[in-house]
C-alpha cells in the first residue's frame, strides 16, 4: 500500500464518520461538527494529492485548500448564526424537533 | 220551405235555453228561474200553435215537410239529421207544449216550499226540450238522442228528493228497467241502418220509412221465417215497452210516483210515457209493412204482438190499481192500463185511433194527477185514501175537476172525452180480423177502470173524513214541507194550482168532440184529409152497438164501485176494504201487484248480481293480479338497479378513492420535515447512482 492510498484511505474514513455525524446526530452543533469534518475530508483529499503529484512544486493544490478553509470557517459562522436563531425561535437545538416544513 | 219549418228547432231550443241559463243560476234566484221556465214553454207553445196552424192550412196539399241536413261524417258516408213537420208532429207539439205550460205554472204553486226551486225548473225545462226534441225529430237517431235524455231527465225527476233512499232506488229502477228496452231499440236501429243505409225517416225517397226502403226490409227474411221489418219492428216496440211501461217492463212506473207530483202529471202520464206510443205512431209505416190491406185490417205480426201485449197491460195493470192505497199509485196503474189500450188501438186500429186516446188521456191523466197533487198537498202530504176522506166540503175545486176527469178516464158517455177515445178503440177492436180476444180484454179493463176510480173518489172525496187531527205526515213527499196554515182542516189549493185544473177539466170535454163518428176531424186530420160533419155516422158500421155496449160497462162498473163503497160509508182508517172482506186472498195478490217485483229480484237481480259479483273477483283478483305482478316487477328491477349502483359502482368508486388517498397518505410520509431524513434520501441515492456508474463502466 502506498502512502497516497493510506491517505487516501484516511481521508475517505474521516468523510464517512463526519457523514454518519451529519445523518445521524441530534444535536444541530454535531450535525455542523460532522459537515465540518466532511470538509476537512475533502482537504486532505486535496493535500494528499498535490503532495504525491510529480510536479509539487506548482501550490495550486496547496492554495484550493486554504480558500477551501477559508470558505469553511464562513461557513461555520454561517451555521452557527442560524443555530442561534433556531434556537432563539423554538428554544431547543434538537433538530428532531424542527419539523415545521413537514408536508 | 215556410218560416216555421225552417225554424222549427226553436221549440225544443227555447226550454233546453232555458234550462242551461237556470243551471247556471243561484239557488235563490227563484222567481228568475221559474219565469224563465215558464216563458220559454209559453214561447214554445206559440211556435207550436204557429206549426199547428201550418199544418192545417196544409191540408190536402202536402203530406208532410221536412228538413235534413248532414251532421257527421265518417268516411265517405253522412249521417243525416232532420226535423219534420206534419199533422201528426203539429198535434202532439201542441199537446206537449200547452199541457206542459199548465203543469209548469202549477208547480210554482206546488214545489213553493222547496229549497231546490231552482234546480227543478231547470230539470222540468230540459225535459221539455228533450220530449220535443223526441217529437219533431225527422231521424230515428235524432229520436234516439232526445229519448235517452228525456229517459235521463226523468230519472233526475224521480230522484229529485235523492236523499230519500227510497227516491233514489225508484230512479234508479226507471232508468235501468227504460233501459233494458233501449238497448232493443237501439239494435233494432242498427239493423235498420245496415239494411236500408237511412236513419232519416222521409228524405225525398231514400228515408228509412218511404216505399224503397220499406221494400227492401220486406223483401228479406230472417229467424223463424218473420220478414226483417217484422224483426225491426218488434225490436223497435222493446223500446216503447220500455219507455210506456207495458207488461214485463211496467215495474218503474209505479215506483216512479217517489217524484213531486207535477213530475208524475207531465212526465208519467202525459208526456214521456207516451213517447212510447208515439214512436210506435211514427214508425207505423214500418209497423205495418207487408200487409195487404190498408191500415185499420192491417195485421202484419209486429202489429199482433204491439195488440196483445197493448191487451194484457190494460188489463194486467187494471187489476192491480183495484187493490192499491196510494192515491197516485192507483193513478199509475190506470196510466200503464191506458197505455195498454193505446197500444192495442195502435195495433188493431192505426194511427189515428192510438193518438186520439193518446191525446184525450195526456189532458185527463193530467188533470187526475194535479187533482192528486193538490189533495195531497191540502191534506199535508198525506197519500193514504185510507186516512182521507170528505175532501169534496173542503176542496171544492179540486173534487170538481177530479170528478170530470175521473169520468173522463171512466168514459162515461157523450160528454167527455174518453168515451169517444175509448170507444174509437173498441169499435177497431171489435172489428180485428185476427181475433176477439183483445176487445174483451179492453171491456174488461174498462170496467175495472170505473171500479177503481168509483172506489178512488169514494175514499178520498165522499163520505166522511176519516184523517187523525194530530197526525204524522205520511214522510211520503218531501218530509221538510212547512205549511203556513195551522188548521188541521184540509184546505184548497191555491190559484196558480187550480187555474190549471179548471183548464185541463175544460179540455177534457171539449177534447172528445174532435174525433166523434159524425165528425171524425182528427183521423182526417192525421191523414191529411179534410172533414164534413154527418150525422149518419153515428149510425154506420155497427158504431152504436159499440156506444151501447161500453156505456153498459160503465155503468156497470160506476154501480159495482157504488154497491161495494158507497152504500155503507167508510168509517175507519183502518177497516179493511170491503173488496178484501170478499176475497181476501186475490185482493192481497192483487195489493202485492201480482209479486212481479220480487219475482224479477229473485231471478233477473239474483243472476244479475251474481255475475256482479264474478266480475268483482275477476277485476280484484286477475286483472289487479296481473297489475300487481308487472308493478312488482319493475320495483324487483329498480331494486336491482339500485344495489348495484349503491354496492358496485359507488363501492367501487370509494374504494379507488380511498386507494389513491391511502397513496397519498404513504408519500406524504415522505415529507416529514427533517431535514436529516431528506440528505439521508440524498446519500443512498447517490450511493446507487455511484455504484450504478461504476458498474455500466465495467460492463
Amino acid at each position: 500500500m502506498t502512502s497516497l492510498t493510506s491517505c487516501i484511505l484516511l481521508s475517505s474514513l474521516l468523510f464517512v464518520i463526519g457523514l454518519a455525524g451529519a445523518l445521524t446526530r441530534r444535536n444541530a452543533i454535531l450535525v455542523l461538527i460532522g459537515i465540518e469534518l466532511m470538509l476537512n475530508a475533502a482537504n486532505l483529499n486535496f493535500i494528499a494529492f498535490w503532495r504525491y503529484h510529480p510536479h509539487s512544486e506548482t501550490l495550486t493544490g496547496f492554495i484550493f485548500v486554504i480558500f477551501s478553509i477559508g470558505i469553511a470557517a464562513a461557513e461555520a459562522a454561517v451555521g452557527l448564526a442560524l443555530i442561534i436563531s433556531l434556537y432563539r425561535h423554538t428554544r431547543t437545538a434538537n433538530i428532531d424537533e424542527v419539523i415545521s416544513m413537514r408536508g | 220551405m215556410t218560416w216555421i219549418v225552417r225554424n222549427l228547432w226553436l221549440i225544443p231550443a227555447l226550454p233546453a235555453l232555458a234550462a242551461a241559463l237556470s243551471a247556471l243560476t243561484k239557488q235563490r234566484n227563484r222567481r228568475f228561474a221559474s219565469s224563465l221556465a215558464i216563458g220559454s214553454m209559453a214561447l214554445a207553445f206559440l211556435l207550436s200553435l204557429v206549426a199547428f196552424a201550418h199544418a192545417l192550412s196544409s191540408i190536402g196539399l202536402s203530406e208532410r215537410e221536412v228538413l235534413n241536413f248532414p251532421w257527421l261524417q265518417f268516411g265517405t258516408e253522412w249521417l243525416k239529421l232532420g226535423w219534420m213537420l206534419d199533422p201528426l208532429t203539429a198535434v202532439m207539439l201542441v199537446m206537449v207544449t200547452f199541457v206542459g205550460l199548465l203543469i209548469f205554472i202549477y208547480s210554482t204553486g206546488y214545489m213553493d216550499h222547496d229549497e231546490n226551486f231552482t234546480r227543478f225548473f231547470c230539470f222540468l225545462s230540459l225535459f221539455a226540450a228533450a220530449m220535443l226534441g223526441v217529437v219533431i225529430a225527422n231521424s230515428l237517431l235524432l229520436l234516439f238522442m232526445c229519448w235517452e235524455l228525456v229517459g235521463l231527465t226523468s230519472y233526475l225527476l224521480i230522484g229529485f228528493w235523492y236523499q230519500k233512499p227510497s227516491a233514489a232506488a225508484a230512479a234508479k229502477k226507471a232508468f235501468i228497467t227504460t233501459r233494458i228496452g233501449d238497448l232493443a231499440f237501439l239494435l233494432g236501429m242498427v239493423w235498420l241502418y245496415s239494411q236500408t243505409g237511412a236513419l232519416l225517416f222521409y228524405d225525398q225517397g231514400a228515408g228509412c220509412l218511404e216505399n224503397s226502403a220499406i221494400a227492401t226490409l220486406v223483401a228479406h227474411t230472417t229467424i223463424a221465417g218473420m220478414t226483417v221489418s217484422t224483426g225491426i219492428a218488434i225490436l223497435i216496440f222493446s223500446g216503447a215497452i220500455g219507455k210506456s211501461g207495458q207488461v214485463p217492463l211496467h215495474v218503474w212506473l209505479p215506483d216512479a210516483m217517489e217524484g213531486p207530483t207535477p213530475v208524475s202529471a207531465l212526465i208519467h202520464a202525459a208526456t214521456m210515457v207516451a213517447a212510447g206510443v208515439f214512436l210506435v205512431a211514427r214508425v207505423y209505416p214500418l209497423m205495418s209493412a207487408g200487409s195487404a190491406a190498408h191500415s185499420t185490417l192491417a195485421s202484419t205480426p209486429a202489429l199482433q204482438v204491439v195488440t196483445w201485449i197493448g191487451a194484457i197491460t190494460a188489463v194486467f195493470a187494471a187489476l192491480i190499481a183495484v187493490a192499491q192505497d196510494d192515491i197516485k199509485r192507483i193513478l199509475a196503474y190506470s196510466t200503464v192500463s191506458q197505455l195498454g189500450y193505446m197500444m192495442l188501438g195502435l195495433g188493431v186500429g192505426g194511427v189515428a185511433v192510438g193518438m186520439f186516446h193518446l191525446i184525450t188521456h195526456a189532458f185527463f191523466k193530467a188533470l187526475l194527477f194535479l187533482g192528486a197533487g193538490s189533495v195531497i198537498h191540502g191534506c199535508r202530504e198525506e197519500q193514504d185514501i185510507h186516512r182521507m176522506g170528505g175532501l169534496r166540503r173542503y176542496m171544492p175545486i179540486t173534487f170538481a175537476t177530479y170528478a170530470i176527469g175521473m169520468l173522463a178516464l171512466c168514459g162515461f158517455p157523450l160528454f167527455f172525452s174518453g168515451f169517444w177515445s175509448k170507444d174509437a178503440i173498441l169499435h177497431a177492436a171489435v172489428d180485428w180480423s185476427y181475433s176477439r180476444l183483445p176487445f174483451y180484454l179492453a171491456a174488461f179493463a174498462a170496467l175495472l177502470t170505473a171500479l177503481y176510480m168509483t172506489r178512488q173518489v169514494y175514499y178520498v172525496f165522499l163520505g166522511e173524513r176519516r184523517a187523525t187531527t194530530a197526525h204524522e205526515p205520511a214522510h211520503t213527499e218531501d218530509a221538510g214541507h212547512l205549511h203556513e196554515c195551522v188548521l188541521n182542516d184540509p184546505h184548497e189549493s191555491p190559484a196558480v194550482m187550480t187555474g190549471p185544473l179548471v183548464i185541463l177539466a175544460a179540455f177534457a170535454i171539449l177534447l172528445g168532440f174532435i174525433g166523434t163518428p159524425a165528425w171524425p176531424w182528427f183521423e182526417n186530420f192525421l191523414h191529411s184529409e179534410t172533414t164534413s160533419f154527418n150525422f149518419a155516422g153515428f149510425f154506420e158500421n155497427g158504431i152504436p152497438l159499440v156506444m151501447l155496449t161500453s156505456t153498459l160497462i160503465v155503468f156497470c162498473g160506476l154501480g159495482l164501485g157504488w154497491w161495494f163503497y158507497g152504500r155503507k160509508p167508510i168509517v175507519s182508517a183502518e177497516a179493511p176494504d170491503a173488496l178484501e172482506k170478499l176475497q181476501p186472498q186475490i185482493f192481497n195478490i192483487l195489493r202485492h201487484k201480482f209479486y212481479v217485483d220480487e219475482f224479477y229480484q229473485a231471478t233477473f237481480i239474483r243472476v244479475n248480481t251474481w255475475l256482479s259479483h264474478l266480475s268483482d273477483w275477476f277485476d280484484r283478483w286477475i286483472w289487479n293480479g296481473v297489475v300487481w305482478i308487472v308493478s312488482h316487477l319493475i320495483l324487483a328491477l329498480s331494486w336491482l338497479a339500485r344495489s348495484t349502483d349503491t354496492y358496485i359502482v359507488n363501492a367501487g368508486f370509494d374504494e379507488g378513492c380511498e386507494s389513491v388517498t391511502a397513496g397519498g397518505k404513504l408519500l406524504a410520509r415522505l415529507q416529514n420535515g427533517r431535514t436529516q431524513s431528506y440528505v439521508r434520501l440524498v446519500g443512498v441515492a447517490f450511493t446507487a447512482l455511484v455504484a450504478l456508474l461504476i458498474w455500466s463502466v465495467s460492463r
